[in-house]
């Protein structure tokens, strides 16, 4: 019975944060597909999108930035480096953090919310001063450098730098996201029933059985969700490359944020955000599908 | 139940024992070098506070840190209200299209939050400055706090809603009465995780900044592209300390809060 009070407090709570979400989150995002078709103005910015002449209105729009997408291999090559970066950070991600999510899933009760506290610790310092840390740590004059110098010489080898490398940026990016995996990761191996390690026990399994067999397939839904958590802000992060990057380490996100401060070329911008913007919805749906709960059946199978 | 009765290994002890080292290695040299005698970040020389001593002469820095916390208290005051009105309404309404518009804006890559906005807000001659900053942040904070209330409405008893309505009272006095006290927690939590959010954002706020509205995460920016100085550690050991003792408090409140 939808009565008149229920309609208004229907209106009061919804109206004010929808109201506000759809003027600065809808609104932008819309404004920003427009703007891929629009001509940049003289001195940046945009140029207007319609003129009139003798009391004539003409649209002037463009598929020009969509075309400069596709005319060299800069953008298209960029955009494939930045998945195999978010790609690599992920697989990096899984590799460290199963070890961690399964030693603490497996710990004693009371132990648990101290061990995962640490993992979470580390994650509420402010990014840039995480991304600080690696600056030091990569510095030529810094200790690890050193060390790796000392080993590279007397091999006979050539020295190397850390910093201002894809190397830097992938650690980074690594150490930046691992908390995103490791929770779900986390969440996902504590439910499982340690009852069905045993009975792969008593009929024979030996312990790489028992975990390739029974734990690791249960695991997936957990490491599924981690990848989007991990996956989809390392895809367009610019702050890391930046700062420990140099030329050879840039990614999307950079060329995004240059198009739109330095060369404030909005219009280019806009279509490589749509073309993130994109990657990243198709990501979510795939993952919403995988961690669905047919999803979930057929890990348990 | 499931029951885990199985002790990890020693191995699985030595590798999660290395992770834990990648975690609190490069936060332990940051710190560590805050108080060493050297402008280089390589090798210990001895023990200083110069560099807090530098850092509380900075006024730049101490103008960024009064612009994030006034920043910060506001947006986490405007997200906390329109965050839980949006929880309420998505719980008890069910309506998708408010989900998807508060849920957005967590789920997109920041930068596309920033350059929308700075596309929008330039093209709509808002000048770019502390009210652009706050106008962006409570945009991304609102599903925050939103997921926060909606956690705590889901773990509610309703049945206490309905004795009240029962015994009398009107669907307002109710929520008044009712709902809201027994929301307060999750509603807390969800603004201090507004304000958390909110003073540690890097990425939207370089976007939607202006001239004189540089807030801390900004000028630490600044300092690290021109050069690395115990500076930074400095104001970088404060930072983690305050996160630290709003962290302690939150966990005092809410302790279910930190693990969603």
């Amino acid at each position: 019975m939808p009565n008149r009070a229920e309609r208004l407090s229907r209106i009061l709570l919804s109206l004010p944060p929808g109201l506000y979400l759809l003027l600065l989150f809808a609104v932008p995002s819309l404004m920003m597909l427009f703007a891929s078709f629009r001509f940049s103005g003289e001195y940046g910015g945009l140029a207007p999108w319609y003129y009139i002449e003798d009391g004539q209105f003409t649209l002037d729009l463009t598929l020009e930035n969509w075309q400069r997408l596709f005319e060299s291999d800069i953008y298209l090559g960029l955009l494939l480096k930045s998945l195999a970066y978010a790609l690599a950070t992920t697989l990096i991600c899984v590799i460290m953090a199963y070890p961690l999510a399964l030693m603490i899933a497996r710990s004693k009760k009371r132990h648990r919310d101290l061990l995962l506290l640490l993992v979470i610790l580390p994650f509420w310092s402010n990014f840039l001063v995480r991304i600080y840390a690696w600056m030091i740590i990569f510095s030529p004059q810094g200790a690890l450098t050193a060390a790796l110098n000392a080993v590279t010489s007397s091999l006979g080898l050539e020295p190397i730098t850390l910093m201002f490398s894809g190397t830097a940026v992938i650690t980074c990016l690594v150490y930046v996201h691992l908390p995103f995996m490791i929770l779900p990761l986390y969440a996902n191996l504590e439910k499982h029933d340690h009852r069905l390690l045993d009975a792969a026990q008593d009929l024979g399994a030996n312990r790489f059985q028992c975990f390739w067999l029974i734990t690791w397939p249960l695991s997936l839904p957990g490491i599924y969700a981690g990848a989007v958590l991990v996956f989809i802000p390392s895809l367009g992060i610019f702050a890391i490359p930046d700062l420990l990057g140099g030329t050879n380490g840039i990614m999307i996100g950079n060329v995004i944020k240059q198009q739109f401060v330095e060369s404030r070329d909005w219009p280019f911008g806009s279509v490589l955000s749509l073309v993130l913007t994109a990657i990243t919805l198709v990501l979510v749906l795939l993952a919403a599908k995988l961690g669905s709960p047919a999803g979930e059946n057929n890990g348990k199978k | 139940m499931a029951k885990n009765n199985a002790n990890p290994s020693k191995l699985l002890i030595a590798a999660g024992g290395v992770v834990y080292m990648f975690l609190y290695i490069p936060l332990a040299v940051v710190v560590l070098f805050s108080f060493n005698d050297s402008k280089l970040n390589a090798e210990w020389v001895g023990f200083t506070w110069k560099w807090y001593d530098k850092l509380f002469q900075n006024g730049d820095i101490l103008h960024a840190a009064a612009n994030s916390l006034i920043i910060a208290l506001i947006s986490a005051l405007l997200a906390t209200i329109l965050g839980t009105l949006a929880g309420l309404a998505i719980y008890r309404f069910r309506q998708k299209w408010l989900s998807a518009l508060v849920l957005g804006p967590i789920a997109m890559p920041d930068i596309l939050i920033g350059v929308s906005l700075l596309l929008m807000f330039i093209l709509f001659n808002v000048t770019l400055g502390m009210t652009s900053i706050i106008l962006a942040h409570v945009s991304f904070c609102i599903g925050f706090v939103a997921l926060a209330v909606q956690s705590r409405l889901s773990g509610m008893d309703q049945s206490l809603v309905e004795a009240a309505r029962d015994l009398g009272a009107t669907p307002f006095q109710a929520f008044r009465l009712v709902t809201l006290p027994l929301l307060k927690p999750g509603i807390i939590a969800g603004g201090m995780m507004a304000f958390t959010l909110s003073i540690d954002d890097f990425v939207i706020t370089f976007f939607t900044a202006g001239v004189g509205s540089s807030t801390l995460p900004l000028e630490i920016y600044s300092m690290v592209k021109i050069a690395v100085t115990p500076e930074v550690n400095a104001v970088s050991t404060l930072l983690m300390l305050v996160t630290l003792v709003l962290i302690t408090a939150l966990s005092r409140i809410s302790p279910t809060v930190l693990r969603n």
